[in-house]
C-alpha cells in the first residue's frame, strides 16, 4: 500500500466514520477469504473495544486475586515496600509510558497534517519508549532481586512480579503491533484503521499500567 | 431477494485445494463444522469414560477394560471423571453450542457473508483443537491425567504429583489445555460480538435479531468477560506447582506424611473464588444457546410469533447479567463468611424469576399453536423438561442451610446433569436435527429421529431421577465404591439400575450416528426450506454458497417469528421479503 494511504486514511473523520470495507482500496484478499473484504473498516474498531474488555477482566482478576490474598487469614502478607531505587526507576517509568502516549497523539497529528515523514518519525520514538519501559521495568525486577526479593518471597513480591509481567507481555504486543504497522500494511485493513486500534490499544495499556502503578505503590502504606 | 447496493458483486469462489478448502479454512461454515466434529469426537471420549465409571459404580470388583490389571482403582476413577467433566464442560458444551452451531449460523442469520475477522476465528478453531489434544494427551504421560476434578481444587492441583498419581505432568497438561483454550474462547467471542454489532443487514436491528442470535450474542459477552478471570486464577495455579509461590497453597501443609515447605500461607478459597467466577458463567455458556436455539424452535414448530420476544431477549440478557453475581453458591459449605452467603442464595433465586419467564414464554409459544411434532421441536420440548426438571432441585441447593447437607452428594450431580448437561446436550440435539438439512443439504431420517428421542428422553430420566435419592440418602459423589459402607450399600440397586439406563442411553446415541452418518452419504435431498421458516438461512441454497447469499445480500423487513400473521399469503412471513410479497391474495405468484 502506498505511504500517503496512511495520510489519506487517518485521522477521526478518516477511519470511524469510512465504512470503506466494501469499497475499493484493499481487494487483496485472496480467494476464499471473502468476509474479510466485507468487514467494514470500523468493525476493526469496535473488535479492539471488545478486545480490551477482555484485557481489562483479566487485569481485574489478577488485581482482585491480590486483595483478597492480602486479606488472607494467614497474615503472611509482607507489604512491598516502594522506596528508594526501587520507586524512582518506577515513577520514571510511568513518566516514560506517559511520554510515549504523548508522541503517539504527536505522530497522528502529524499523520493528520499529511506529514508522512513526521508520521513515521514519532511514530517509531512511540515504540523506543515503549522499549524504554520495558527495559525500566526489567531494572526494577533487578533492585528487587539486589534486595533479596524473589517471585516466591512473599506474596507481595509475588503479585509484584506476576502483575508487571502480564502487563510487560501485553505492552511488548503493543509494541510488535506498533512496528507491524509502520513496516508492514495489513493487506485486508486501511491504513488508518490500522493505526486507529494499535493507538487505542497503546493508550488503553498506558491507563492499565498508571491504574496498577498506584495500586503497586500503595500496597506499601497501608 | 431483494438485492442491497452491491452495484459490482461477483460472487467468490472457495479456494480449490483441499487443505486450504476444507482444512485451513476461513469459512465460518467449514470452522464451524470442524467445531462440530470436534465436539462429537469429545463427546464420544466423555461419554465412553462416564459408561466406565458407572460400569465401576455399580460391579466395583468387575473386571474394567483400558485399566491396567483390569480393577479400577479409586485415583483412575479420579482421572476418568476429571477427564469426563474437563472434556464435556470445555470441549462439548462450550464449543458445540457456540463454537459449531454459532459460527454456521450467527453470520447467515444476520445476512451477513462470514465473521467480522475470519483468519481470527480459524485461529480459535485451531488453537481450540490443539487445546484438545493436549488434554487428550494427559492420559499419556506419566501419573496419567489428573485426579483433581474439573474444577482443579488447590492444595490437590497446586503441589505436584506428591499429592496423587497424575498431578505431576498430567495436572500440568490440563492447566496449559485450558490455558489455550481460554485464549481460543477470547478470541472467538471478540469475533462474535464485533460480527454482531457490526455485520448485521440492512433492516437488520437488534430487535429483529432471532433469539439465537441473542442467545449467542451474550453467550459471547459472558465468555469475554469470564475466560480473562480463569486465565489469570491458571496462571497463578502454574506458579505455584513450578514456582513455589503461595497463591492457593496454605501454610504447614502435610501432604502424605510430607511437610511442604517454603509456603507462606495461601488460600485455596482464592482459587474457588477466581475459578467460580468464571464456572458460573460457565454454566450459562452452555445453556444459553440452547435457549435460544429451544425458542427459536418452538416457534417455527408450532407455527406461532415467540410468545413475549422483548421478554425473551430482555431474560438472555438478565440471565446473563445476574450470572457474574452469583458464583458464590458454589462454595456455600468452603468456609466462607455465612453473610455473603446469604446475599449469594438471595442473588441465586433471583435467577429463577428470569428463568421461569423464559419457561413460560415457551409454554405460551406453543399453547394453542398448530404444533408439528419433528424430531427437532420433540428435542427443544425435551430441552424444556430437563431445564425445568434439573432447575427446581437448583432452588433447594440455592438454600445455604440445605445445601449444607446437599453439597458433594449425588443430588448436586443429579442436578448439573439434568439442568446443564442434558438439557445443553437436548439443544445441540435440537439444532443438529433442525439445520442438518441447511448444513449439508440432505434430510435426516425422521423416524430414526423420533426413536432417538424417545430412548435419551427416557434414557436421561432413568439415569438422573434415582440420582437425587442417592444424595438425599447421603450418597457421596467423587467415591468410587459405595459397598464399604453399609448405609450406603443399600443403594446399590440404584446404581445398578442407573447403570444399565446408562449404557441403554449411550447405545441410543449408535442411532443417531447412523442416521447422522447414514443421512450425510445418502439422505434425500433437503429443499431451500423444508421446516416453512422465516429467518435469513431458509431463504438460501441448502448447503449455503460461500458467500452466504450468492451476492444477494438480503434487506429485513420484520421480525423472525412471524407465523400465521392474519392476511400473509402464507402461514410463514420470511423476513428478507418485502411487504408486497407476503401480503395480500394467495393467487400471487410465489415469489424468490
Amino acid at each position: 500500500m502506498p505511504d500517503s494511504a496512511i495520510v489519506e486514511r487517518s485521522g477521526i473523520g478518516g477511519v470511524i466514520g469510512s465504512n470503506g470495507g466494501s469499497s475499493g482500496g484493499h481487494e487483496n484478499g485472496r480467494g476464499g477469504e471473502l468476509g474479510a473484504s466485507h468487514t467494514p473498516q470500523r468493525a476493526y474498531v469496535t473488535g479492539m473495544l471488545i478486545a480490551l474488555s477482555g484485557v481489562a477482566m483479566f487485569f481485574m482478576a489478577l488485581i482482585s486475586a491480590a486483595v483478597v490474598r492480602k486479606g488472607s487469614p494467614s497474615g503472611d502478607w509482607r507489604p512491598l515496600l516502594v522506596s528508594g531505587w526501587l520507586a524512582r526507576i518506577l515513577w520514571l517509568n510511568t513518566a516514560v509510558l506517559v511520554a510515549s502516549s504523548i508522541t503517539l497523539l504527536h505522530a497522528r497529528s502529524r499523520a493528520r497534517a499529511s506529514d508522512e515523514a513526521g508520521f513515521r518519525l514519532w511514530w517509531i520514538v512511540t515504540s523506543a519508549l515503549g522499549i524504554c519501559f520495558l527495559a525500566g521495568q526489567l531494572l526494577a525486577w533487578r533492585q528487587l532481586v539486589s534486595a533479596g526479593l524473589y517471585l516466591a518471597t512473599n506474596p507481595s513480591s509475588s503479585f509484584f512480579y506476576l502483575i508487571t509481567a502480564a502487563h510487560g507481555v501485553h505492552l511488548a504486543g503493543g509494541i510488535i503491533a506498533l512496528f507491524v504497522v509502520v513496516f508492514r500494511p495489513a493487506r485486508r485493513m486501511a491504513q488508518g484503521t490500522a493505526v486507529e486500534i494499535a493507538s487505542m490499544y497503546w493508550h488503553a495499556m498506558d491507563a492499565i499500567w498508571i491504574f496498577l502503578f498506584f495500586f503497586l505503590i500503595s500496597g506499601g502504606r497501608s | 431477494m431483494s438485492t442491497s447496493p452491491h452495484p459490482v458483486y461477483t460472487p467468490p469462489q472457495a479456494p480449490s485445494g483441499f487443505w486450504r478448502r476444507y482444512i485451513f479454512s476461513t469459512d465460518h461454515k467449514v470452522i464451524g463444522l470442524q467445531y462440530y466434529f470436534l465436539a462429537l469426537a469429545a463427546v464420544t471420549v466423555g461419554m465412553v469414560l462416564s459408561l466406565l465409571m458407572r460400569y465401576h459404580l455399580a460391579w466395583p470388583r468387575g473386571y474394567v477394560p483400558f485399566v491396567q490389571s483390569g480393577i479400577m482403582r479409586p485415583e483412575q476413577y479420579l482421572a476418568l471423571m476429571t477427564m469426563h467433566g474437563t472434556i464435556m464442560v470445555f470441549f462439548v458444551l462450550t464449543t458445540a453450542p457456540l463454537g459449531a452451531f454459532g459460527n454456521y449460523f450467527l453470520p447467515i442469520q444476520i445476512g451477513a457473508p462470514d465473521m467480522a475477522f475470519p483468519r481470527l476465528n480459524m485461529m480459535s478453531f485451531w488453537l481450540t483443537l490443539v487445546a484438545f489434544g493436549c488434554m487428550l494427551s494427559a492420559f499419556a504421560v506419566q501419573g496419567g491425567a489428573p485426579i483433581s476434578g474439573w474444577t482443579a481444587y488447590p492444595p490437590l492441583s497446586g503441589l505436584g504429583s506428591i499429592t496423587g498419581p497424575g498431578e505431576g505432568l498430567g495436572q500440568t497438561m490440563w492447566i496449559v489445555s485450558i490455558g489455550i483454550f481460554c485464549f481460543a474462547s477470547l478470541l472467538a467471542s471478540i469475533n462474535f460480538i464485533s460480527t454482531t454489532i457490526e455485520m448485521r443487514a440492512p433492516g437488520m436491528h437488534l430487535m429483529r435479531m432471532p433469539l439465537t442470535v441473542w442467545a449467542w450474542f451474550v453467550t459471547a459477552v459472558m465468555s469475554l468477560l469470564a475466560f480473562g478471570a480463569l486465565l489469570a486464577a491458571l496462571i497463578m495455579l502454574i506458579l505455584d506447582r513450578s514456582a513455589g509461590t503461595s497463591f492457593f497453597i496454605p501454610y504447614g501443609l502435610v501432604v502424605n506424611g510430607e511437610l511442604q515447605v517454603g509456603r507462606s500461607g495461601g488460600w485455596p478459597l482464592l482459587w474457588e473464588h477466581l475459578f467460580w467466577f468464571f464456572g458460573h458463567p460457565e454454566v450459562y455458556i452452555a445453556i444459553l444457546p440452547g435457549m435460544g436455539i429451544t425458542s427459536h424452535i418452538i416457534s417455527n414448530f408450532s407455527r406461532k410469533p415467540v410468545f413475549g420476544y422483548r421478554a425473551m431477549a430482555g431474560t438472555l440478557c438478565a440471565i446473563g447479567f445476574l450470572g457474574f453475581l452469583l458464583w458464590g453458591h458454589h462454595m456455600f459449605v468452603s468456609g466462607m463468611n455465612p453473610y455473603s452467603s446469604l446475599a449469594f442464595s438471595a442473588l441465586t433465586l433471583s435467577i429463577g424469576v428470569p428463568s421461569a419467564v423464559k419457561t413460560f414464554n415457551w409454554l405460551g409459544t406453543m399453547w394453542g399453536g398448530k404444533i408439528h411434532f419433528d424430531t427437532p421441536m420433540l428435542f427443544s420440548i425435551g430441552f424444556v423438561s430437563f431445564f425445568v426438571t434439573g432447575g427446581l432441585s437448583g432452588i433447594f441447593l440455592a438454600q445455604p442451610a440445605l445445601d449444607n447437607m446437599l453439597h458433594a452428594t449425588y443430588y448436586v450431580v443429579a442436578h448439573f446433569h439434568l439442568v446443564m448437561a442434558v438439557a445443553a446436550i437436548f439443544g445441540i440435539f435440537s439444532a443438529t436435527y433442525y439445520w442438518f438439512p441447511k448444513m449439508f443439504g440432505r434430510m435426516m431420517n425422521e423416524t430414526l429421529g423420533k426413536v432417538h428421542f424417545w430412548l435419551t428422553f427416557v434414557g436421561a430420566y432413568c439415569i438422573f431421577m434415582p440420582m437425587h435419592f442417592v444424595g438425599l440418602y447421603g450418597g457421596i459423589r467423587r467415591y468410587s465404591d459405595f459397598t464399604g459402607a453399609d448405609y450406603l450399600a443399600a443403594l446399590q440397586p440404584l446404581h445398578v439400575f442407573m447403570t444399565i439406563a446408562a449404557f441403554a442411553t449411550a447405545s441410543a446415541q449408535l442411532i443417531f450416528f447412523y442416521n447422522f452418518f447414514k443421512s450425510l452419504a445418502s439422505g434425500a435431498k433437503a429443499p431451500e426450506n423444508p421446516w416453512r421458516a422465516t429467518t435469513l438461512e431458509w431463504a438460501i441454497a441448502s448447503p449455503p454458497p460461500l458467500d452466504n447469499f450468492a451476492g444477494n445480500f438480503p434487506h429485513v423487513f420484520r421480525g423472525p417469528y412471524e407465523y400465521s400473521v392474519p392476511g400473509a399469503r402464507e402461514d410463514f412471513s420470511p423476513q428478507h421479503l418485502p411487504p408486497s410479497d407476503v401480503a395480500g391474495a394467495a393467487e400471487g405468484a410465489p415469489s424468490a
